[in-house]
């Protein structure tokens, strides 16, 4: 089993945090990772990507030249990574950042309005949880507790009220998956 | 940061080096900040005052790597990091620390250059680093770690290697591997039966007088000197060669890459299996002392060599100079920070093998 | 009968290698005078430059370091922090600190590194045969200022004392010279208080000598001095520049 994933956005939309973490809870969890991250000048706006790569095996290159999966927070990003798509690969959209796209063909396409969601939960912030909550409940990659014990230890002294509502914000993603199923 | 042996740590390759070296018993770190870096002088600015280490960040990297002369020739385990165009700045240093034979690691996580170039990955800094890009006939043994475990692995070596040869380690990672994020355990210790530094400047108590110099204005002084450093150098490429060799038994092409190339070129081999090619790799990890008998003895029965860098051809050089004209030996590389692709490497090895046939066709 | 004169332990018994009239060999036995003074020959590591003094090191019996042209601060900052209970001292050229280390002198001081600092200046480039220095007079005449320091081509002489003293860092800073008896005996006072300062553990000081160099000046060594004296000092006034005793002096 291998997955690569690339996670993008907007710079501050929380996917450098939410990539790490995923990357953390399959390290516990006793598989291969890693995690590639852009750098430089883009830390507010401009478009951070993140490569991802899980494994039962030895990863060799951390960079992905075709993803199992994309999850996308705003147009630019899609824009940018599209063409990474291999046949039957996922599309994560935050749908609330990216309405029209020409849909390529083969692709299981996910959208989610993951800013709208994570807004009614009264933080905007916690939008990337809500992808997070979308993508494992149809890729089953973590194991959701691991996660959020993961996400407890970065939220901790000021920020630990944080803690709540991103637990909310996940699981909302995996509702809505699982609500638009049925 | 509390650290229990065999815990697993999720960390980017320069967090890794940075801890390792805090573990390996460094602790006097001078730096100056430079992406992609950064995150070296970031752990080291909050690991050091709980170890009662040194932090500075200095005014530049030349005082930098003089700070680390002044430790090192005090007799601590010193270190400075930085990226190429900041290297480039250290050389004046790394000479007068060969020069005056005074232990002490050197991190260059590579980036793109000539100039300011970019702060994407590179390796074109393996002639700067290997061949001496300070004045002087002097050698720095060079590391080349693959992997963010391996980064930290080779930190702890790379101290105690500078101890025992009295001579700068340099760790030539790129940008790639100081960025990414793997699982690392920290399992290595600092080598207990180093002898100790009795030429070290502590002041002169209950001794003669210890002198830190690499000037030597007497004729003839110097040459005595530079004969010394030569046999030591010769002591270190007889003991201290280290490589990797992948499936190079039956192989008909073998790959010659370190650091980052070397990964993408793990991938080749597994795509490459896949095609039914036999395709080898050998992986030096020192870069100096260059692992040239393993490449020589591989050159004897294959039908050639590749060498793939991230850069115009810098490493090609020794490579050729280890094969002799034993085969043929090529080079695909990718320069000012592009990154050579799997699919890439594999097309350029179908070339070269459908060269080979079409050379078997005409002389059949 | 009681010996009233001897050479200090701390001076190794041998030629120097300076030329007639140089300053260097009174400011070394200043410094080996001082060291016997406070009894910190086992535990002062002393930094020769790159300049005529390269070779401090043959002449004081302590241990030594050598440094890059412009970093003794720098090498001294790395040996200080290893060794905190030393005394560690750099002794640097008018080139060497004032021109490629003005930006090593600048930090070390403003990090308030706890060295001392024995700053030779001697207006100009002795070793490599007599060019500027960033302390040059105006109209000097070296090789590099065939027809004079020209301030429109050259720039002017840097005061370091004046620079180092605004700066937050810095604890003692002095200039003085070798001009007579009397202003060795000041000058011994001045770096036996750099000393001091860093005994203390204060922070950083810094004593500049103006010095002579009858070769490159094109002048005898009785008229090097009264050089000095009737035009260094114009350029450069002597005096205590800062002291951590009497911070509202300056």
């Amino acid at each position: 089993m291998t997955e690569k994933v690339i996670l993008a956005g907007l710079g501050g939309q929380g996917m450098m945090l939410l990539g790490r973490l995923i990357a953390q809870a399959v390290m516990l969890e006793g598989k291969n990772v890693t995690f590639f991250p852009s750098y430089g000048t883009e830390v507010r706006g401009g478009t951070a990507y993140y490569h991802l790569i899980v494994s039962q095996e030895e990863i060799f290159s951390p960079v992905i030249e075709e993803a199992d999966t994309l999850i996308m927070m705003n147009l630019p990003s899609y824009l940018k990574f599209k063409g990474f798509l291999k046949p039957n690969s996922s599309l994560f959209l935050n749908s609330s950042m990216i309405d029209k796209i020409d849909a390529p063909e083969n692709i299981d396409i996910f959208r989610i309005p993951a800013t709208e969601i994570a807004n009614d939960l009264g933080n905007v912030v916690a939008s990337n949880m809500v992808m997070l909550g979308a993508y494992n409940a149809v890729k089953k990659l973590i194991s959701i507790p691991t996660f959020l014990s993961c996400l407890q230890k970065v939220l901790q002294g000021k920020k630990a009220p944080f803690f709540k509502v991103n637990k909310l914000a996940v699981e909302r993603g995996i509702d809505f998956i699982n609500l638009s199923k049925g | 940061m509390s650290i229990n042996k065999n815990q697993k740590f999720l960390l980017t390759g320069n967090e890794a080096s940075a801890e390792a070296a805090i573990q390996a018993g460094c602790r006097f770190y001078y730096g100056y900040p430079i992406t992609p870096q950064n995150e070296i002088m970031t752990h080291m600015a909050l690991r050091m005052p709980e170890v009662g280490g040194t932090f500075i960040q200095v005014e530049s990297e030349l005082a930098a790597i003089y700070m680390v002369y002044g430790s090192a020739a005090a007799g601590g385990r010193t270190m400075t990091s930085s990226s190429s165009p900041g290297i480039s700045l250290k050389q004046e240093g790394i000479s007068y620390l060969a020069g005056s034979e005074l232990p002490c690691v050197i991190i260059n996580m590579q980036r793109g250059g000539p100039g300011l170039g970019d702060i994407s990955p590179a390796q074109s800094d393996y002639f700067q680093a290997v061949k001496g890009g300070g004045h002087g006939d002097y050698h720095t043994i060079v590391l080349a770690p693959s992997s963010v475990q391996e980064a930290a692995d080779l930190v702890f070596d790379a101290f105690d290697l500078a101890d025992c040869y009295r001579n700068p380690v340099m760790i030539l990672g790129d940008a790639q591997l100081g960025q990414m994020m793997e699982p690392v355990v920290f399992c290595k210790k600092q080598k207990t039966d180093l002898s100790a530094k009795t030429w070290a400047l502590t002041g002169a108590r209950g001794r003669k007088r210890n002198i830190i110099k690499s000037f030597y204005p007497v004729k003839g002084e110097l040459e005595v000197f530079n004969i010394k450093l030569q046999k030591k150098y010769h002591e270190i490429e007889a003991e201290e060669v280290r490589y990797e060799e992948i499936d190079t038994r039956n192989a008909d092409i073998v790959i010659v890459a370190y650091g980052t190339s070397a990964r993408i070129c793990r991938e080749v081999l597994k795509d490459a299996k896949k095609q039914s090619l036999k395709i080898g790799m050998i992986r030096p990890i020192t870069l100096w002392p260059f692992p040239s008998h393993c490449i020589a003895r591989v050159a004897e029965r294959v039908q050639s060599i590749l060498t793939v860098e991230m850069s115009a051809g810098q490493m090609v050089e020794d490579v050729r100079l280890a094969v002799n004209g034993k085969c043929p030996v090529h080079f695909y590389g990718r320069t000012g920070g592009g990154i050579p692709s799997p699919k890439e490497i594999l097309h350029k090895i179908n070339e070269l093998i459908q060269v080979k046939e079409k050379v078997t066709c005409v002389t059949s | 009968m009681e010996l009233t004169y001897s050479k200090p332990k701390t001076l190794i018994d041998t030629p120097t290698h300076y030329c007639p009239g140089c300053g260097h060999g009174i400011v070394h036995r200043l410094i080996a005078e001082i060291i016997d003074d406070l009894d910190i020959r086992e535990k002062t590591i002393g930094l020769a430059p790159v300049g005529c003094a390269v070779l401090a090191y043959n002449y004081l019996d302590i241990d030594m370091c050598e440094a890059a042209h412009g970093r003794p601060p720098a090498v001294a900052t790395g040996i200080k922090r290893v060794h905190p209970d030393n005394i560690v001292f750099s002794y640097q050229g008018d080139g060497d600190l004032a021109a490629i280390g003005t930006a090593e002198i600048i930090h070390t001081a403003n990090r308030g590194e706890n060295i001392t600092v024995i700053f030779v200046n001697n207006a100009v480039y002795g070793m490599t045969n007599g060019q500027m220095a960033p302390t040059t007079l105006l109209n000097q005449r070296t090789l590099t200022t065939p027809k004079g320091r020209n301030e429109k081509i050259d720039g002017y002489p840097l005061r370091m004392c004046e620079i180092l003293s605004i700066i937050d860092g810095s604890r003692f800073i002095a200039r003085t010279s070798i001009t007579s008896p009397a202003n060795i005996k000041k000058t011994k006072q001045l770096i036996q208080k750099g000393f001091q300062t860093q005994i203390e553990k204060r922070g950083f000081s810094l004593i500049e000598v103006l010095s002579t160099c009858p070769v490159y000046w094109h002048m005898t060594p009785c008229e090097s001095m009264k050089y000095i004296d009737e035009q260094m000092t114009k350029t450069f006034p002597l005096g205590v520049f800062k002291d951590w005793e009497n911070e509202n002096q300056f």
